[in-house]
């Protein structure tokens, strides 16, 4: 890669996001409001306070889950479309230890329930995994059914045997299996239920990044992404990397659950996540499937998502909805023209070298 | 209970609850048949359901509702051909930012127009059409006196007349299996896929129609996942008009059956009938014997 193209990988998300800004700006004044005022609001009731910084980072955690969980499968060559079914499998084996193993001491407590959240995912979704290495079944379509089939099934758990006399949702899980929130050492954030899963979420984006490129493991997996059948001929095992990708992607997706249910709720429902499952796959794409970016974009659809409570008061807070879709729209629709004027320029400064 | 079960009523129950799957079911199909995937037909049933309500509101007349329906699901899916036909763009990332678009906007405009996060007013809905000697008899009753039950009936035949009878068919069939070969005989491929996509499109934005007309009113999120049982149908019915709307009827029918299941007081619990559609999409997709094998090159934008 050379330096314009690394620019250019910075480069095209940002503008796409500046463009998705102005297209939203039109929206804001069909409306009848000033698109700078709205603006202006969205930032400074995000990043203006401690308690927005706050909330920014609270709604970033779980998109940095998600986002690094499709980032780590595309980077397989995986199109993991399941995350929301994996993070609601993860998020109630989280919670189902929680609130059974209520005699355990918080130091075996929290660890166990955070495996058990990556388990739960993992195994989710090592199933696509499978059918795809046997059967050849595609994931993406495999993952979408599975979606669907985890919502049913943990509506089914919560609804005939684990919820809360008259609640829908379950039972709350053990003391010692909560995660403080940092508003207990800084005060200035109370009121946010930020907690320490950020910094497992920064933690992950880490391990990811060394797994992927500083392991071989990491190595065969790109290898698969990138040519599949020159990865075979060099001696890969495409069934085993393919269940593998799966798994771990499935494990990131399932600790999304880490964040809500032990350090938020303390206990699962139906609906908790939103849809943090399908914008995982706005955020790895923004982020260009590298952890670093997808910290950095899971930031922005965090400010964004929050943002959209701040405003609310003014335009509805759908607007950061039609938002964030136009990021994902623009960000795929331009990669190419991108390209394109990329290999011009390119060729236009080898003609160059070629008459000098 | 049986009785129930095998019941007329649970006929046109099942008839009903299909009709939107089988509509963005075949939508689905002249997608895919022309080498687009459309994961976004969820979304285009869901701005159908609500262009519905919403000219249906303006009008006073439901069928102003049920073509600003199709020309929403066509807009939407025209944003979904651009960015993928014409900008080569992923298909599938491409068909959830459609579903997460369709979200947001209607949401958005449900609360400028109703002041409402919930749901729109109540709107007129379709009439009923009474013919002589038809209507005593059940279930055929049903579907000629109900305007867009009959019109799904002539889409679906018209739908398999078109894909494998015309030549329209044959060359978007052609796009999707060996765009290379179709072009070197002269067809536009592009052309052939941005009809595929628009025409989706509309389809799902008819059954949106259907969905939010049959209640009188847009509540938020009503497409409530249809579009995917409606991929799932297209799946299951191998991507052919027919095939699909007997997979439609299918997972309509186990639908219909939880709801009589349940009213007649049987413990079956409801989320096992919901996991059938997709159960048996990733059965047929992985079984040894009838697999279902999509279109040779669908998905893959075309490169000259």
């Amino acid at each position: 890669m050379d330096k314009r193209e690394k620019l250019l990988e910075i480069l095209s998300p940002v503008l796409a996001v500046v463009a998705a800004f102005l297209v939203g700006g039109i929206f804001i004044l069909i409306i009848g409001q000033n698109p700078l005022f709205i603006y202006g609001k969205l930032f400074s009731g995000t990043l203006g306070n401690p308690y927005g910084i706050a909330q920014v980072l609270f709604k970033a955690t779980p998109l940095i889950f998600t986002g690094l969980a499709v980032a780590f499968a595309f980077r397989a060559g995986l199109f993991n479309i399941g995350a929301q079914g994996q993070l609601y499998m993860g998020a109630f084996l989280t919670a189902y230890l929680g609130f059974t193993l209520v005699n355990l001491p918080g130091f075996i407590l929290i660890p166990l329930c955070i495996l058990g959240g990556m388990i739960g995912g993992a195994l989710w979704a090592a199933i696509p995994g499978i059918l795809k290495a046997k059967r050849g079944a595609h994931e993406v379509i495999t993952t979408i059914m599975m979606n669907f089939i985890a919502l049913a099934l943990t509506n089914y758990l919560v609804a005939r045997h684990f919820h809360a006399p008259e609640t829908v949702h379950t039972q709350a899980i053990a003391f010692s299996a909560r995660i403080p929130r940092l508003s207990t050492i800084f005060p200035g954030l109370s009121g946010s239920p930020l907690n320490y899963s950020i910094f497992l979420a920064l933690l992950a984006c880490f391990i990811i990044y060394y797994i992927l490129w500083k392991t071989s493991l990491g190595y065969e997996l790109r290898a698969v992404g990138l040519n599949p059948f020159a990865a075979e001929y060099g001696g890969i095992n495409i069934a085993r990397s393919t269940i593998l990708a799966m798994a771990i992607s499935g494990a990131l997706a399932g600790l999304v659950g880490v964040n809500y249910v032990m350090g938020y709720k303390y206990y699962f429902e139906q609906g908790f996540s939103g849809g943090v499952g399908f914008m995982g796959i706005a955020v790895a794409l923004l982020g260009r499937n590298n952890p670093i970016g997808v910290i950095l974009a899971a930031l922005l659809f965090g400010l964004l998502s929050f943002g959209g409570l701040v405003i609310n008061a003014y335009v509805p807070k759908e607007l950061v909805d039609i938002l964030q879709a136009i990021v994902i729209i623009f960000v795929i629709a331009s990669s190419r023209p991108f390209r394109e004027y990329l290999m011009r320029l390119k060729k236009r400064t080898l003609a160059r070298g070629e008459q000098g | 209970m049986w009785q129930s079960v095998f019941s007329l009523v649970m006929v046109t129950l099942t008839i009903k609850i299909s009709i939107p799957y089988i509509l963005a079911a075949i939508g689905g199909t002249f997608s895919e048949r022309g080498g687009v995937i459309n994961i976004g037909l969820e979304g285009m049933i869901l701005n159908g359901a609500f262009c519905a309500v919403l000219a249906t509101w303006y009008t006073g007349n439901a069928w102003a509702g049920v073509v600003a329906a199709v020309i929403g699901g066509v807009l939407t899916a025209l944003i979904h051909a651009v960015v993928s036909i014409r900008y080569k763009a992923d298909q599938i990332i491409s068909g959830v930012a459609i579903n997460l678009f369709a979200i947001g906007i209607t949401k958005f405009i449900l609360k400028m127009v109703f002041h409402s996060s919930s749901n729109s007013e109540r709107v007129v809905g379709l009439p009923f059409w009474k013919i002589p000697v038809i209507n005593k008899v059940p279930v055929i009753d049903t579907i000629f006196s109900t305007p867009l039950i009959l019109l799904t009936l002539i889409i679906i035949v018209a739908s398999h007349i078109i894909i494998f009878k015309t030549s329209f068919g044959l060359r978007l069939r052609s796009c999707g299996e060996h765009p290379q070969a179709a072009d070197t005989l002269g067809v536009k491929v592009n052309l052939m896929r941005y009809a595929g996509v628009l025409i989706s499109g509309g389809l799902a934005g008819l059954g949106g129609a259907w969905l939010s007309l049959d209640q009188h009113q847009f509540t938020d999120g009503m497409s409530g996942g249809r579009g995917f049982i409606a991929l799932a149908a297209m799946i299951f019915g191998k991507w052919t008009p027919l095939g699909a709307t007997g997979a439609a009827l299918l997972f309509g029918f186990a639908e219909a059956l939880q709801i009589q299941l349940q009213s007649a007081g049987v413990k079956i619990p409801t989320q096992f009938i919901q996991m059938i559609p997709y159960l048996l999409t990733i059965i047929v997709l992985t079984s040894a014997i009838g697999r279902a094998v999509p279109p040779a090159a669908d998905g893959k934008p075309y490169e000259k």
